[in-house]
C-alpha cells in the first residue's frame, strides 16, 4: 500500500538548516496496523504529514497504492488527500461551527457527493462511532473522545486508502484513549490500513507494528503481539 | 458561481457566523450609506446655490442711475443722473448688433388690495423684454405686450404669491385690483424659480407707470441683454463701450465711477459658475473620500475574516479542499454579503434623502438627491474592491500548507 524510499527531509531555519528525516525507507501492507514511535522531535509528524501529502520531501520516492506521488502541485495534492487518505488529528480540528453530522459530511462534499447522499453516508459513519445521537451537536457540545470519534467518522466517511493518526490519543485521559483504539482497531479489521503516530506504549502495543524513529532514522522495526482495546474498556 | 451546493455551504456559514457577517455587511452598507447621504446632502447644496445665482438670465448688463462725483463738461459734480425713454431707444438704435432686448425698470412700492385683503408689493413697470430677462414664467394668462406699452393700458401681472394672498383660492385672471388706488385689471400670473420674495411682484407697462406720474418719460433703470454668443470676453467688450456711449451721452466723466452704474451678469455667471465647479469639486471629493474609506473597512475586515478562518480553511484542505475552491468559497462569500448589504444601504441612504429632503431646506439644502446611477456604480464599485479586497487575503490563504495552518500554538 505504501512504499518509501530514502525519504529526506529538512527545514530551513534562516540560514541553517535543519535535517528531520535522513533517509526512511519503509513499507506498509495493506490492512497493517503501523504504531510510529520515537522522542519528541525524531520526525514522526513530518513523516506522517509527507505520507499524508500535506507537506512536501526533499528527496526520495513515494508510492502509494501504486501511484508515485511526486511533482505535485496543491490542486493535485488536495485531490489526491480527498480520496486516498484520511486524517485524525490530536487536537481533532474539527469545524467549530459546523454539527458533528457536517463536519462528517465534509470531505464528501468535496468529492461532489450530492447533499442528500452526503448526509445518509455521514449519519452511517456517526452510527459506526456510536455517536448517531450527536449528529445535530457543535463540537464545543461534545467531550473529548466524542470530538475524536467524530474526527474519526469524518476521516472514514470519504472511505480513503489509508488513515493517518497523529497522536489520536495525545489529549484523551486513558479509558478514552482506549475507547478511541478500540475504534481504530475495530475500522483496521475491516481491512483499512492505519498509520498511528503515538507516544504511548500501551497505544503503540495496541497496533500490529511498531515503527521507532530516532534523529530522522528508523532505528527499529517489528511486529508485536496485539493487545485489544475492548479488554481494556 | 451556480453551483446549489456550493451556494448552500456559504449560505450555512453565512448564517453561522454571524458575528463576522454582521461586521462586513455593515460596513459596507454604512459606508454606501453615507456616501449617498453625502453625497445627496452636496447635491442640496449645489440645488440651493443654483437656485440662488442662476435663475435670471446670465446675458445681462444692469444700468443703474446714480450722482456724479467729478465736474464734467462744465456740470458740477453730485449731480443726479435719470434716464429717459429716448435713453432706452438711443442703446437700442446705437447697437442694434449687440442687443437682444432693452427694457426699462421702474419699481415702486405700493399698497394693493383686492376686495377686504390688502398687503404691500413692489411693482415693477417695465416692457415686454422683461420676461426674459428674469425668466419669469407665466402660469395663467399673458405677460405684458406692446400693446399695453402703446395704449398705456392698467393691465398688471402678479406673481403666484400674490395671487395667493389676495385671491386665496379664486382665479385672478380678469379680475380688478386696487394698486396704489390706481385700479388694474390682471391679465397674467406667474412663477419664478428665484424663490419667494420674486413671485411676490407685479410687473405693470412702463408707460402706465409714467402716465400715472404726470407723464414723464423718467426710467428708473435699464436693462440690456446682449446675444449669449457674444461669450463672457464679448459681453466685457460690450459693456466696454456700452459705457463709453452711455457715459459721453448724459455727460458724465468716463473715470467717475459714481455717476452711472453698470453692472454686468456675466461677470456673476463666472464667479458663480466657478463656485459651483469647487462644490462639484467639494461633492466628489467626499464622495470618494467615503467610498475609499468604505473599500479600506471591506479590506481590513476581509484580512480579519480570512486570519480568523485560517484553521478551518487548514481543515478543509486536508479534506480535499482544492486552493482554488477555497478562493472561491472566501470571494463569493464575501461579494454576496457586499452586494446584498450594500443594497441595503443604498435604499436606506436613498430613503433618508427623501425623507429628509423637505426638512433641510432652511439650512440652503434644497431637494438633496443623488441620481441613481451614481448611486449603483458606487455600490458596484465598492462591491468590486471588496472582491479585490477579499481576493488578495483568500489566495494568501489558499497557499498556505495545511500544516501550517493545522498548527497548534
Ligand atoms: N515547519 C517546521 N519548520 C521548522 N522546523 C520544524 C517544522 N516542523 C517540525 N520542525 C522541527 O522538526 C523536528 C521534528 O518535528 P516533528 O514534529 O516531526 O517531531 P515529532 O516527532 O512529531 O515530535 P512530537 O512527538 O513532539 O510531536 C523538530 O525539531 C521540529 O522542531
Ligand atoms: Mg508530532
Amino acid at each position: 500500500m505504501i512504499q518509501i524510499k530514502n525519504l529526506h527531509k529538512s527545514y530551513k531555519m534562516g540560514s541553517s538548516s535543519l535535517h528531520v528525516l535522513k533517509g526512511i525507507n519503509f513499507d506498509v501492507e495493506e490492512g497493517e496496523l503501523v504504531a510510529i514511535m520515537g522522542s519528541s522531535g525524531s520526525g514522526k509528524s513530518t513523516l506522517l504529514n509527507i505520507l499524508g501529502m500535506l507537506d512536501g520531501a526533499d528527496e526520495g520516492e513515494y508510492i502509494l497504492d501504486q501511484v508515485p506521488i511526486k511533482n505535485l502541485n496543491e490542486t493535485k495534492a488536495a485531490k489526491y488527500r480527498n480520496k486516498f487518505l484520511g486524517f485524525v488529528f490530536q487536537s481533532f480540528n474539527l469545524i467549530n461551527y459546523k454539527s458533528a453530522l457536517e463536519n462528517v459530511a465534509l470531505p464528501l462534499y468535496y468529492q461532489g457527493i450530492p447533499r442528500k447522499e452526503r448526509q445518509v453516508f455521514a449519519l452511517e459513519y456517526l452510527d459506526r462511532v456510536g455517536l448517531k445521537d450527536w449528529s445535530t451537536h457543535l463540537p464545543s457540545e461534545l467531550s473529548g473522545g466524542q470530538k475524536q470519534r467524530v474526527a474519526i467518522a469524518r476521516a472514514m466517511a470519504s472511505r480513503p486508502k489509508v488513515l493517518l493518526a497523529d497522536e489520536p490519543t495525545g489529549a484523551l485521559d486513558t479509558k478514552t484513549s482506549y475507547e478511541v483504539m478500540d475504534l481504530i482497531q475495530k475500522i483496521n479489521q475491516e481491512g483499512k490500513t492505519i498509520l498511528v503516530v503515538t507516544h504511548e506504549p500501551d497505544i503503540a502495543h495496541m497496533c500490529k507494528r511498531i515503527v521507532l524513529l530516532k534523529d530522522g532514522v528508523i532505528i527499529e522495526d517489528k511486529k508485536v503481539d496485539q493487545v485489544l482495546a475492548s479488554a481494556h474498556v | 458561481m451556480f453551483n446549489r451546493d456550493r451556494w448552500r455551504e456559504i449560505f450555512e456559514t453565512i448564517g453561522k457566523n454571524k458575528l463576522r457577517t454582521f461586521l462586513s455587511g455593515f460596513t459596507v452598507a454604512l459606508g454606501i450609506f453615507i456616501f449617498i447621504i453625502l453625497f445627496g446632502l452636496g447635491n442640496g447644496l449645489k440645488n440651493t446655490f443654483q437656485e440662488f445665482f442662476l435663475d435670471d438670465a446670465s446675458n445681462a448688463i444692469f444700468i443703474y442711475p446714480g450722482r456724479t462725483s467729478m465736474p464734467y463738461k462744465g456740470f458740477k459734480a453730485n449731480r443726479r443722473i435719470e434716464f429717459k425713454n429716448e435713453d432706452v431707444e438711443d442703446i437700442k438704435q446705437n447697437f442694434p448688433m449687440f442687443t437682444e432686448y432693452v427694457t426699462p425698470r421702474i419699481t415702486r412700492s405700493e399698497l394693493t388690495s383686492f376686495k377686504n385683503e390688502s398687503n404691500t408689493y413692489t411693482t415693477r413697470a417695465v416692457a415686454p423684454g422683461h420676461q426674459f430677462i428674469e425668466k419669469t414664467i407665466l402660469m395663467k394668462g399673458r405677460y405684458i405686450n406692446q400693446m399695453d406699452l402703446n395704449k398705456k393700458t392698467k393691465n398688471a401681472v402678479i406673481g403666484r404669491l400674490v395671487a395667493k394672498d389676495l385671491f386665496k383660492k379664486e382665479d385672478p385672471i380678469g379680475k380688478y385690483i386696487d394698486v396704489g388706488s390706481t385700479v388694474f385689471k390682471v391679465v397674467g400670473v406667474f412663477q419664478d424659480d428665484g424663490g419667494d420674495n420674486e413671485e411676490r411682484y407685479i410687473y405693470i407697462p412702463y408707460t402706465t407707470r409714467q402716465l400715472l406720474e404726470k407723464s414723464n418719460d423718467k426710467v428708473g433703470q435699464i436693462i440690456v441683454t446682449f446675444p449669449k454668443e457674444l461669450g463672457h470676453v464679448g459681453a466685457v467688450a460690450f459693456e466696454k463701450s456700452l459705457k463709453k456711449f452711455f457715459k459721453d451721452k448724459k455727460s458724465v466723466d468716463p473715470r467717475d465711477p459714481n455717476g452711472i452704474y453698470f453692472q454686468n451678469l456675466t461677470d456673476d455667471l463666472k464667479q458663480s459658475q466657478q463656485f459651483a465647479v469647487v462644490l462639484q469639486l467639494i461633492v466628489s471629493f467626499v464622495g470618494l473620500g467615503t467610498l475609499i474609506a468604505g473599500i479600506i473597512g471591506i479590506s481590513n475586515i476581509m484580512v480579519f475574516v480570512v486570519k480568523e478562518r485560517t484553521k478551518e480553511l487548514g481543515i478543509r484542505k486536508a479534506l480535499g479542499a482544492t486552493p482554488r475552491s477555497v478562493i472561491q468559497m472566501v470571494l463569493q462569500e464575501s461579494v454576496f454579503i457586499t452586494a446584498i448589504s450594500g443594497y441595503v444601504g443604498l435604499f436606506l441612504g436613498i430613503a433618508v434623502l427623501k425623507n429628509v429632503g423637505l426638512s433641510l431646506e432652511e439650512y440652503f439644502i434644497k431637494n438633496p438627491f443623488i441620481d441613481f446611477g451614481t448611486a449603483f456604480a458606487a455600490t458596484i464599485v465598492l462591491i468590486i474592491f471588496g472582491a479585490i479586497a477579499g481576493y488578495i487575503p483568500a489566495k494568501r490563504a489558499s497557499r498556505i500548507k495545511p500544516i501550517v495552518a493545522l498548527r497548534d500554538e
